[in-house]
């Protein structure tokens, strides 16, 4: 009872806080909810890029090229050569005919040439077309695989598919980065707000003191207004968050660059973000106050 | 039983200032003590050791059985708890009421609405305001104001109550009401230590003074008055 009035008065102090300095406050506010802005565009950003990279990466295919001539016991054999590789998480198995069938459902043209190929005279190779559990390994089980006998060549998205992870992991990279920055930023000026509002409250906190109070007493009111500052930053990023992304999402069908990048479907991924936007708000207020409770109060 | 104990109490200020040297003092616990002396004397600086606002260099100080020279920072608002203080500028929050003042002693304890309201009723009746609960403190006079700090100074039942120049920005009139209340609660067991400049209250009323002289002690009476230890 007795420290859940304590914990009664103090949040009630901190909100009195807030607004008795609003125009203080306000500037904090804006500080936190422009850093949330960036966080949300950067988060919304970095998540479509990881979304459309492991799209990708699940298409991303090695086809193995066998010989034309392979009989069935050889072909059993190199299968189990290539189960025998680490890091590969399924392959399918294509013979001449299914490869013909492929290229006959493609085109007239292909449907008359090869009508008459049959196990015997096909000059298509059977293949199997592996995939791979981690994309960073491709080229390495790309190389194994080529090394089997009776494999005559191996392709898969050489270069391009490693260019391609690398661009990703850049922009993930950046995004990081900037929102660290940008924290790092917010959370030195909500300190510096506390810091201002410490000293127009030196007298109510000399006098705290004085009858009294203790350290935990007079810095909960403090950090919990930082809380409230990082709460408050966070509505309207929030906002945008939901119903920008959403109206994007409409606009776009969901699709950018002719369906080659598909977006995140909203839901759940505005609440994710508005959770996690609200959360870093109300962290880093808290932080940034804790920061100047603990520098300027010297207690 | 002393109360207080202050054994080769030395302080002296980051810049070089020295303003107590080797003091030792003892007060009985419902003692009134006047502490007197020139400005710059460290009179000031010898309260602010006893609620640890000052930590001395050397020397032992106990507070009503607290050891507060070893206290550690996070423990001073225990010391604080035993301990009221009145200052010349009366220090209220002008955007509270007087009640709201006295009871913002009491709210940070969490002591319970009705029993915070069952105190401070009583204690602005034993100091004379009971009709000013509601006003706010710049609706109030000097002596009024004054009166305010000292009810907000011992609602929490002190042993102690240190007074530095409780009067000196209050006329004659307002500093005798002041003296009234003091001495109305020192009647009641509270220990005081008031530091003043004023020769009238001095010597009216005949306590123990205690006469400072660049932080030492010079002269301790019993019965003293003013104008005989300056003299
Ligand atoms: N915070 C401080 N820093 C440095 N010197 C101080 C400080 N406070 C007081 N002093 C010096 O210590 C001496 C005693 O001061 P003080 O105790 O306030 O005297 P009094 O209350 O008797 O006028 C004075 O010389 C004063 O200038
Ligand atoms: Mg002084």
């Amino acid at each position: 009872m007795k420290s859940l009035r304590i914990i009664g008065r103090n949040i009630r102090d901190s909100f009195k806080g807030v607004f008795r300095n609003f125009s203080l406050s306000l500037a904090s506010i804006s500080c936190i909810t422009i850093t949330l802005i960036v966080v949300a565009i950067a988060m919304t950003l970095s998540y479509n890029v990881d979304n459309f990279a492991q799209n990708v990466e699940q298409d991303v295919t090695i086809v193995a090229f066998l010989n034309v001539d392979i009989t069935k016991e050889q072909t059993d054999d190199v299968l189990e050569k290539i189960q025998n590789i680490d890091g590969i998480e399924s392959y399918v198995y294509k013979s001449k005919m299914d490869v013909g069938k492929e290229w006959m459902e493609s085109s007239e043209v292909f449907k008359n040439i090869m009508s008459g190929w049959n196990e015997e005279t096909s000059p298509l190779q059977p293949t199997f077309q592996i995939k791979v559990k981690n994309i960073d390994d491709i080229g390495d089980i790309a190389k194994k695989i080529e090394k089997i006998d009776l494999v005559d060549s191996v392709k898969y998205g050489e270069g391009m598919v490693e260019q391609l992870v690398s661009v990703f992991d850049l922009v993930r990279k950046i995004c990081i980065g900037i929102v660290i920055a940008l924290i790092v930023v917010t959370a030195f000026l909500i300190t510096n707000t506390i810091k201002i509002t410490i000293f127009s409250r030196r007298k109510e906190i000399d006098i705290m003191r004085l009858v009294g109070a203790s350290n935990i007493n007079i810095k909960i009111p403090f950090v919990f207004e930082g809380l409230i500052l990082g709460f408050l930053g966070s509505i309207i990023p929030i906002i945008i968050t939901i119903f920008g992304y959403s109206s994007l999402y409409k606009n776009f069908d969901g699709k950018v660059f002719s369906s080659f990048i598909e977006l995140i479907k909203p839901t759940p991924f505005i609440y994710i973000t508005s959770l996690t936007l609200v959360l870093i708000g109300m962290v880093v207020g808290m932080f940034g106050s804790w920061a100047a409770v603990r520098k300027h109060l010297k207690i | 039983m002393d109360l207080i104990r202050m054994k080769n109490v030395k302080k002296t200020y980051k810049n070089g200032t020295t303003a107590l040297y080797d003091l030792t003092l003892n007060i009985q616990k419902g003692e009134f003590v006047f502490v007197i002396g020139r400005t710059g004397c460290g009179k000031s600086t010898l309260v602010k050791t006893l609620y640890r606002e000052e930590k001395p260099d050397s020397g032992s100080i106990n507070v009503g059985g607290i050891e507060v020279t070893k206290l550690r920072n996070g423990k001073i608002y225990k010391l604080r708890r035993k301990i009221g203080v009145v200052f010349q500028d009366f220090k209220l929050l002008p955007k509270l009421t007087v009640y709201e003042n006295v009871a913002f002693a009491l709210e940070i304890f969490g002591m319970p609405k009705e029993e915070i309201h069952e105190k401070v009723v009583k204690v602005l009746d034993l100091v004379g305001l009971k009709g000013k609960a509601r006003n706010y403190p710049t609706e109030l006079s000097g002596g009024e104001q004054q009166r305010v700090a000292i009810a907000r100074a011992i609602v929490n039942g002190p042993k102690l109550l240190i007074c530095d120049e409780p009067t000196g920005n209050l006329d004659e009139g307002m500093s005798m009401e002041i003296m009234k209340v003091l001495e109305e609660i020192n009647k009641m067991g509270t220990t005081i230590i008031m530091v003043t400049h004023d020769v009238d209250i001095v010597d009216k009323l005949k306590k123990r003074v205690i006469l400072l002289d660049t932080g030492r002690i010079l002269k301790d009476y019993p019965e003293g008055t003013y104008t005989r230890e300056v003299a």
